[in-house]
């Protein structure tokens, strides 16, 4: 930048920056333009959520009863502690990469090695999270019945107030129903995965247990969702027609099914944005390594993909706050 | 690259800091209170705040302001727009603060309009 800083372009013309349109470089603006147009894409996908969440607003689903997990701790109910330690790491690891930038300022390549392999590490880590929340979500955990409507049904012991999983409270029916493959049956048909119990052995079950009774999608005045009277709950089990385990695209045990549309694209592709950053700072860290900078006399580079690094994180902020929080 | 004329205040001119090392210290410091409170009011919901403000929870909004709040110092501080022109500025910020708000408040109110449609009238998604 210096060797252009004689030329005759008057430093007043173009937006202030003389020889380069508002002091930015070719590539630093180039980032800039596909970080302002990518955060258009996420936030039209944001803002879909929200109108299916508007549009369902009295049966949408409460995050912080979806998302209970922590690793290694079972059976603990721990609403959001995981994606709060998630935000944290992907925070931290702006944090270092914000500082590999201030060290290639000073041309300090050993500090941008350093602060570089932190921020793979944290992001790989954030990466790592995100698979393993993918993971839960999927294979559930209470299991639930749908009805004909779409309408999920989930099972709730009125003694304790707590969800009652229905591995748990199923009985055995004995039958012959096995999982439909193409190769041992009609060859152009075949069925996903049974569930472990039959509808019927759902509703036998439920018959049986006096204490069960049936929470619904709905959600009353104060935002809890409605659990319904013993009896009320039987006469509503009759329309059950599907047992429903974890996620997926077409079934969600955890109430409505947009939510797991949303849950899977929303922040599949801003996991997609946080690998494809992983990717671009491992090549970058070799480029450091092998001192391409170095020899080049600036750090620009390292800028560059710090500000789309920047930007995964600026987005995360909104995905946790629009996904968990509100 | 201009990192001669880094500008090292925060909250207009409240907090200075000695190096710009020291200033994203002091940033991820205030992002952790900021993402601390929210999950903090996120367990704990206070009854107080689920007073409905234009339609939409009073919690929700200090969610939404805290989360913009964020946005500003991962977009000022770590992305170093404090330190571009303001020309630079406005063409990153000005777009988005337009059309993005633009946008949820189109979706919103049409999704707002379904939803009374849905409830009211003799339209059904229980059958």
């Amino acid at each position: 930048m210096e060797a252009t800083s004689s030329s005759q372009v008057d430093e007043s013309s173009v937006w202030g920056g003389g020889k380069q349109p508002m002091n930015a470089s070719y590539g630093k603006l180039m980032m800039w333009f596909f970080i302002v147009s990518d955060g258009l894409s996420f936030s039209g996908l944001l803002v879909s959520y929200g109108f299916s969440r508007f549009k369902n607003i009295d049966s949408w689903p409460i995050a912080d009863q979806v998302f209970t997990h922590f690793p290694f701790m079972h059976g603990i109910d721990a609403p959001m502690y995981y994606v709060a330690f998630m935000t944290f790491v992907l925070i931290i690891s702006s944090v270092t990469m914000v500082l590999a930038v201030d060290a290639g300022h000073h041309m300090k390549k050993n500090k941008v090695i350093f602060y570089m392999f932190l921020t793979i590490i944290f992001g790989a880590t954030f990466v790592g999270s995100q698979a393993w929340e993918w993971k839960t979500f999927i294979q559930g955990d209470y299991g639930a019945l749908e009805t004909k409507g779409g309408q999920i049904l989930q099972f709730v012991n009125s003694e304790t107030g707590k969800r009652a999983p229905i591995n748990d409270f199923s009985i055995q029916i004995p039958s012959e129903r096995q999982t439909h493959e193409s190769s041992n049956g009609i060859w152009y048909l075949s069925e996903s995965k049974l569930s472990s119990f039959s509808i019927n052995e759902v509703k036998h079950g439920f018959e049986v247990n006096d204490k069960l009774v049936i929470r619904l999608q709905k959600i009353d005045e104060k935002g809890r969702k409605i659990i319904l009277s013993r009896e009320e709950s039987l006469i509503h089990i009759q329309n059950a027609k599907e047992v429903v385990e974890g996620a997926n695209l077409i079934h969600n045990e955890y109430g409505h099914r947009l939510f797991a549309d949303f849950f899977f694209f929303i922040t599949g592709f801003h996991g997609f944005h946080v690998f494809s950053g992983v990717v671009i700072n491992i090549i970058i860290f070799f480029n450091v390594i092998l001192g391409t900078y170095e020899k080049r006399g600036n750090y620009e580079m390292v800028e560059k993909v710090g500000l789309y690094w920047h930007f995964v994180d600026l987005v995360w902020v909104f995905v946790f706050t629009f996904f968990y929080l509100v | 690259m201009g990192h001669e004329t880094e500008n090292l205040a925060i909250f207009r001119g409240l907090l200075k800091f000695k190096s710009n090392v020291q200033k994203i210290w002091g940033v991820l410091i205030f992002l952790s209170i900021v993402t601390t409170i929210e999950v903090a009011l996120g367990i704990i919901k206070p009854e107080i705040l689920s007073t409905p403000v234009l339609r939409i929870k009073l919690l929700n909004w200090i969610f939404i302001i805290l989360t913009i709040v964020k946005a500003y110092y991962i977009a000022w501080d770590f992305m170093h727009i404090r330190d571009e022109k303001s020309s630079l500025q406005g063409s990153v910020v000005f777009p988005l603060i337009f059309l993005i708000p633009f946008l949820a408040l189109i979706l919103l109110l049409e999704a707002d309009y379904i939803f009374d449609v849905m409830n009211e009238n003799f339209v059904s998604w229980n059958f």
